[in-house]
């Protein structure tokens, strides 16, 4: 590594009065494609509410790490993906998901522990996977898919093949040994990797604060100790997203360098469902003081109204539409069988389940 | 048949693999420009450079995390760990990552990787350094593990590792990369010994020995002084691999046997030797003349002390008279 020190942080302008809308990246953005990104927000938080009122009639189990207030991160990040762009995070992954193009009605079946799920039931909430869509998960423990997200992004640079490996972790993680241990691989070894950092602010119902040290530019500057460049954005709206996972996308692709971008973003609903104290942690204010003047969708539509590409009609259609196709997902779900007791024993060993000679000599699966 | 150490016999294996598919990659702790650390990859950087070789810093989690990553997308890792006995700080990624991507995907991922090297005690380097994992990771469906005792089958079983589509976690031993013994030429054909294929090492009629990795070696010893001081005649067992487990071979012997002792260098409680007790005591009760005992190190943290080591470990005089028991 060369000696000379360098700060890499690359953001100077504020992002507040920076104009994202005419970034090179955006101004690619048709009419329909930026109605389709709305249309992805929306799809994302009707199938979280319809996902949480079924979990709270106890239709599944486990937990529910809603993602609802954050969409547009996923949304803005997935939108810029192409051929060989991959995409991976923690258990807050339905939104990823569905912004891939998983179909609700596997991502709802996975929820409900049904054979048609994603997973075919085996993974549940926090564990959705589609590597047809570049997309490896859906990883339950807290900072454990980091060092996965550079494995990708190793098998891209192997391969030769010119691509990123958009590597999702919220703001809790960021202290988990792994995590730290990729960034330095990622920036010895150049990987092309974008660490993005989804900071809501609580890891589970401590605070940022409270839970670590860190700058005042913010998490991502722990970068810095890795000589590997960094970025800080807000996450509410789309154009401002886009914009800044793409100069750390380009950074992947053109020069095989990796990137930690922190996007701030914030959670209306617990750590999980499940989490009893969710409004105890923060204020009432503050959780709506978000949901009323930082709405991803609320901003995004407010764009597009503005820019003369949506009406409040069409708005209300696609609202409309992702009712029922999270209501027909719903349906779907309840009426998909479980797994039967045989299924338990499948999908463990590649090897079993191709019945190739490799499996056939000596026992895998013990009584 | 020409001679080769163990060590060289991995070599070898490793490096026809190398050879065989562009997707091997070897990576780990000094495996590249320092030839690794007990050099079992010497020379094979120089051969084949900085992309199919990889230094990695030390930093298990990380380079074992990227490996599993990284043959997700097709590449096929061979990740070196200095000492099995360092898999704690990399658990995570070998349990929840390797083993479970399958299965959580509802078989959409496959997860093609080997982790080498050595596990074994007996080298006077303490309790941290001196773990016996392959009982601990055979209990996590979704990990294939084995143990080879022998030059031969450590190249053989390395070839078939490395082609199986399942992590295999490979477990060596430092104190038999020197041993030398017959290994197939090259030249006549490609060799390779499937997973989950026990072999007989010595064949016999009072009694079975099962074993694996250098217990494989106390038990041959052992069986040779049952002979000349005893007039026991015993059947050595040789698992080579722990999961797929040839239940087969071990339950044909005991049927001829109607004896068995397990040495397992493992602790007592939990180990490989427990579990197959527990298999033959089930699926052979009735071909048994006496209870299945079991030669395990001795149930505690591995000593440090040079001068008794060894006497914690399973050795051929603990055998002996562990056999003489029911025999």
């Amino acid at each position: 590594m060369a000696a000379k020190k360098t700060t890499k942080k690359k953001s100077t302008k504020s992002p507040a009065t920076k104009d994202y809308a005419s970034a090179e990246i955006n101004k690619q953005l048709t009419a329909e494609d930026k109605i389709e990104l709305y249309r992805k927000l929306v799809r994302i938080r009707r199938f979280e509410q319809f996902s949480l009122k079924e979990y709270n009639g106890g239709k599944m189990g486990g937990f529910l790490h809603l993602y609802i207030g954050q969409e547009s991160v996923a949304v803005g990040a997935v939108s810029l993906m192409g051929e060989n762009d991959h995409v991976i995070t923690a258990y807050r992954d339905h939104g990823h998901a569905l912004a891939v193009g998983m179909g609700m009605n596997e991502c709802m079946a996975e929820l409900y522990g049904k054979i048609t799920g994603c997973s075919k039931g085996k993974g549940g909430s926090m564990h959705y996977f589609a590597p047809d869509k570049n997309y490896w998960g859906g990883h339950g423990i807290v900072g454990g898919q980091t060092p996965l997200g550079i494995g990708l992004a190793y098998g891209l640079k192997y391969k030769g093949l010119k691509g990123s490996a958009l590597t999702f972790l919220g703001d809790g993680a960021v202290n988990q040994g792994a995590f730290h241990e990729s960034l330095n691989i990622a920036a010895l070894f150049e990987l092309p990797v974008v660490f993005i950092i989804e900071n809501n602010g609580y890891s589970m119902g401590t605070s940022q604060v409270r839970s670590s040290a860190h700058p005042e530019e913010g998490l991502a500057a722990r970068a810095d100790a890795y000589n590997m460049d960094w970025d800080v954005c807000m996450g509410e709206n789309l154009y401002e997203v886009r914009a800044h996972v793409w100069d750390a996308m380009k950074r992947a692709h053109e020069q095989s360098k990796p990137t930690i971008l922190e996007i701030k973003t914030y959670r209306y609903y617990g750590h999980s469902v499940a989490d009893a104290n969710a409004k105890k942690y923060r204020t009432k204010e503050e959780i709506e003081k978000y949901q009323r003047d930082h709405d991803p969708l609320k901003v995004w539509q407010a764009v597009l109204e503005a820019e003369g590409v949506l009406t409040s009609e069409q708005a209300a259609e696609i609202d409309n539409a992702a009712k029922e196709e999270a209501k027909a997902a719903v349906e779907f779900a309840e009426e998909s069988a479980y797994p039967e007791v045989s299924d338990i024993s499948t999908d463990i060993y590649w090897e079993l389940d191709n019945d190739t000679e490799a499996s056939r000599q000596g026992t895998l699966l013990f009584d | 048949m020409r001679e080769l150490s163990y060590r060289h016999a991995l070599r070898e294996g490793l490096d026809e693999e190398l050879t065989r598919d562009e997707n091997v990659v070897l990576m780990g702790e000094e495996v590249a420009q320092y030839n690794g650390a007990y050099k079992v990859t010497e020379g094979l950087w120089k051969k084949w450079g900085c992309k199919r070789i990889v230094d990695t810093p030390i930093s298990e989690a990380g380079f074992i995390g990227m490996g599993i990553g990284a043959s997700m997308l097709g590449v096929r890792p061979v990740m070196e760990l200095m000492f099995w006995s360092f898999h704690s700080v990399a658990f995570d990624q070998l349990v929840n990552n390797a083993a479970n991507v399958r299965y959580m995907s509802g078989g959409l991922i496959h997860c093609p990787i080997v982790v080498r090297g050595p596990a074994n005690g007996g080298t006077g380097v303490g309790a941290t350094h001196s773990h016996t994992p392959e009982g601990l990771f055979a209990a996590f469906p979704g990990l294939k593990v084995c143990s080879p005792a022998t030059p031969a089958d450590a190249k053989g079983l390395i070839k078939s590792a490395i082609r199986d589509n399942d992590p295999v976690y490979f477990m060596e031993n430092t104190l038999l990369y020197g041993n030398t013994g017959p290994v197939p030429d090259p030249e006549d054909g490609d060799f390779v010994i499937p997973l989950g294929l026990a072999d007989c090492k010595r064949e016999g009629s009072d009694i079975t020995l099962v074993a694996h990795g250098a217990s494989v070696l106390q038990a041959l010893e052992a069986a040779e002084k049952l002979a000349a001081d005893h007039n026991i005649s015993a059947e050595v067992i040789d698992l080579r691999s722990i999961r797929p487990l040839d239940e087969e071979a071990i339950l044909k012997s005991v049927r001829k046997t109607h004896r068995l002792v397990v040495v397992d260098e493992s602790k007592p409680f939990s180990g490989v030797a427990a579990s197959i007790a527990a298999l033959v005591q089930e699926k052979a009760f009735d071909d048994l003349d006496a209870p299945v005992l079991r030669v395990n190190s001795i149930d505690a943290p591995a000593i440090y002390s040079p001068g008794i080591e060894k006497e914690q470990l399973p050795n051929a005089r603990r055998i002996v008279e562990k056999v003489l028991t029911i025999a």
